[in-house]
């Protein structure tokens, strides 16, 4: 993916090499010139279009923000409730992400998700330990979690 | 376009401003330091998160000057603040903090005992 943005940033450069000028509309032209010659070569590369990739970025950081604000109104929520009214454990988690990263990026979003803290990861990194703020189900939890930020973070990291 | 824009920025204000005051508020109630985690990690940095992007919005539109510190500040603050919240926890529960008396299940510590034998047996 970098190698590919680095050969659209040469491409631009050319581009403005080629026209003798040095203004920015002019570097944006030879972006997006570079940007369609990548995409017509895109099956001689060993990767995947990496526009694809960058637009899973963004859809992460987007949930990112959407989890974030749920979260904290479901925490205001119980904080001002009269009677507190919530079950708290700790549960675990299996991941089937692998790398440091990965599992760095997934912890953190636990985080920030309603009512869930990640309090522990295991030696091996398979393992997340999660406190629930209200653990009605763990079960429950765990595959919510599995269907939205782990195919989220796959996405950007699996080709 | 100026009305909307300041009825935007003072909203973001207030709201930022009313999530911090209750994530205090549950500092003082919730019960013990796990709960109290979970609303100073979340509301507390949404509450900060609000107060930055009014204060970056009115300097863009009235003053004319994009503040890239702000920006930067934010980035940094949605960044590290659950890493804090995730280290506290981490912390407490290694020293032996107890979780309150109502709490339900508890996965951690099994693991957790079963790991100690492991470095004391070997």
């Amino acid at each position: 993916m970098a190698l590919q943005i680095l050969l659209n940033f040469i491409l631009a450069f050319v581009w403005m090499f080629l026209n003798d000028d040095w203004s920015f509309p002019r570097f944006a032209a030879g972006y997006l010139i570079g940007l369609t010659f990548i995409a017509i070569l895109r099956r001689f590369w060993p990767h995947d279009f990496y526009v694809r990739k960058l637009w899973a970025v963004v859809k992460l950081l987007a949930l990112f923000a959407k989890e974030l604000f749920i979260s904290s109104i479901a925490v205001l929520r119980h904080i001002v409730s009269p009677k507190l009214n919530i079950r708290p454990g700790i549960f675990a988690f299996r991941t089937e992400l692998r790398s440091d990263w990965e599992v760095t990026v997934l912890s953190c979003l636990i985080c920030l998700t309603p009512g869930t803290l990640t309090l522990e990861v295991s030696g091996e990194g398979d393992v997340l330990y999660i406190h629930a703020m209200d653990i009605d189900d763990a079960e429950k939890l765990g595959e919510q979690i599995k269907g939205t930020f782990e195919k989220a973070i796959m996405e950007v990291t699996r080709s | 376009m100026s009305m909307i824009g300041e009825l935007i920025i003072v909203l973001l204000v207030l709201f930022g401003a009313l999530l911090s005051a209750l994530s205090t508020f549950g500092l003082i109630r919730l019960p013990d330091v796990y709960l109290r985690s979970h609303a100073a990690t979340k509301s507390a940095t949404l509450g900060v998160l609000c107060i930055l992007t009014g204060a970056f919005l009115y300097f863009m539109f009235y003053l004319d000057q994009v503040s890239a510190k702000l920006l930067l500040g934010i980035v940094f603050v949605f960044i590290t603040s659950p890493v804090a919240g995730h280290l506290n926890g981490r912390a407490a529960y290694r020293t032996g903090v107890p979780m309150w008396g109502k709490s339900v299940q508890d996965d951690l510590k099994p693991a957790l005992k079963r790991e100690r034998k492991q470095d004391s047996s070997s």
